[in-house]
């Protein structure tokens, strides 16, 4: 290991968590849209509206059905297209994530108000409330509280996908971590400690969800 | 106040209700008894439309329940409803499930809800209770604090849905000496309940239902003097006997 040098890490540890930054911070507006996406398609579906639910349903069947790099991929042309402007690798990143975790959301979302006893439901309605305030005061909140390991399971899962914002150069922790071992050609050091960084961080997350978990069912 | 005709409801192909009639005038109580599948819960789900008939009227103080024009949230609001597994909001404490109603259905601001509440908890014994969540009340505790969720809203009526039918020995009489006590100030009430002590005591009337009909609708006196169906007076015979 004598020919191993780990200053490279420290030399260019700004550089790095610059990257590391871009990789969180879109980790975060990834769950919160994803979950805001994907709760607006659950109680469309669950509320069984005519054209509406249907289009859920396929909307959640179809982008379960696509691999993310290839939807990372297409969005990447695709939004700038739309937009008739460019955008940026990060945003058309965010978007395709988006889109792509609502669909996963959406169904983690359907089971959590699926395990509210329906007792609850005509609790809510027979004092008068009306389904939407049903929805939003009674049953999304047990929902949420059910669901909390999952959702941090699921959002453990996509810090991990994050990485493949590669295929479109954007800067995250890994490309960073990338462009410095090439250039300065210590590619075992680095990846490593990216290796590291990556285990660190989900590990301690998963502890966490199972703790919360554990919680819930005492 | 409550009147039901001629209603008719199916599950698929089972008549659960079947052809039912009957009125509730202002307060009055109502004991509704039978053998389990008889309908009799069904028959007050319906009368606030948490469950639809599939043909007959329902009018709750002038209100056609079954028209689908009518706003059926107005109506639930005024018409208090208490389950057989209490059906609090978990996530709230006893206080919150009171004021929620009050605060996003009457547009009552929390001061007023929580005064409201407070005052609703003390009258059904759970003054010292009002902080804590469900989960950390005991069953009749939380049967009581759902009839003063019920109260809040101020209602016209009160529909209680077998009410004690989940709750150990030693907390049924807590409960039912609030009912007791909302009959006595004269609250209009439908009580579907197996309870014949409660009926004795301040039941006006008593409906008896069997396989979707309501065999006997009779005052008190004569329901328990002399049924005059004999599936009525088997039952009494079976329920009384022990």
């Amino acid at each position: 290991m004598t020919d191993f040098d780990y200053g490279i890490i420290w030399n260019n540890l700004p550089f790095l968590l610059e990257g590391l930054q871009v990789t969180f911070l879109l980790t975060i507006l990834s769950v919160v849209g994803g979950i805001i996406l994907g709760t607006v398609l659950a109680l469309v579906r669950i509320a069984k509206i005519p054209v509406a639910s249907w289009f859920a349903a396929a909307y959640v069947n179809f982008f379960r059905s696509l691999p993310l790099i290839l939807v990372i991929f297409w969005l990447y042309f695709l939004v700038p297209l739309l937009l008739g402007r460019p955008v940026g690798s990060f945003y058309s990143v965010l978007v395709a994530f988006v889109l792509f975790e609502a669909a996963y959301y959406s169904e983690i979302i359907r089971a959590g108000i699926s395990s509210v006893r329906s007792g609850q439901i005509a609790a809510g309605r027979a004092i008068g409330l009306t389904y939407p305030q049903t929805m939003r005061y009674i049953v999304l909140p047990q929902a949420f509280k059910a669901m909390v390991p999952v959702l941090l399971t699921q959002a453990i899962i996509l810090f991990q996908d994050t990485s493949l914002v590669y295929v479109v150069g954007l800067k995250d922790f890994l490309v960073s971590a990338e462009l410095i071992a090439n250039r300065d050609q210590r590619l075992v050091e680095m990846f490593v400690f990216v290796a590291i960084v990556y285990f660190s961080i989900c590990f301690a997350g998963s502890l966490l969800a199972r703790r919360l978990q554990k919680r819930l069912e005492t | 106040m409550i009147e039901i005709k001629n209603a008719d409801k199916w599950y698929g192909n089972f008549h659960v209700l079947s052809d039912c009639s009957t009125s509730v005038t202002k307060g009055e109580v109502v004991v509704v008894c039978g053998p389990s599948g008889s309908g009799k819960s069904t028959l007050i789900k319906c009368v606030n439309g948490l469950e639809p008939i599939d043909d007959g009227e329902i009018t709750v103080d002038g209100i056609v329940v079954t028209d689908k024009n009518t706003d059926l949230n107005q109506l639930r609001a005024k018409i208090g409803m208490v389950f057989q597994n209490f059906e609090l909001f978990p996530h709230m404490t006893a206080l919150e499930n009171v004021k929620i109603g009050q605060m996003k259905v009457l547009g009552r601001n929390a001061k007023e809800a929580h005064t409201r509440a407070a005052e609703l908890l003390q009258r059904v014994g759970l003054k010292d209770h009002a902080e804590k969540f469900p989960a950390q009340l005991s069953g009749g505790q939380q049967q009581r604090v759902a009839i003063a969720r019920g109260l809040a809203m101020d209602p016209i009526a009160m529909l209680f849905d077998e009410p004690t039918s989940a709750l150990d020995p030693e907390m049924i009489n807590d409960v039912l000496d609030v009912m007791v006590e909302l009959a006595e100030e004269g609250m209009t009430m439908m009580v579907v309940t197996h309870e014949m002590g409660f009926a004795q005591k301040v039941a006006d009337r008593v409906i008896f239902m069997d396989e979707g009909h309501i065999v006997e609708d009779a005052p008190k006196a004569e329901f328990f003097g002399s049924p005059r169906s004999d599936r009525a007076q088997l039952f009494l015979s079976k329920i009384l006997s022990h």
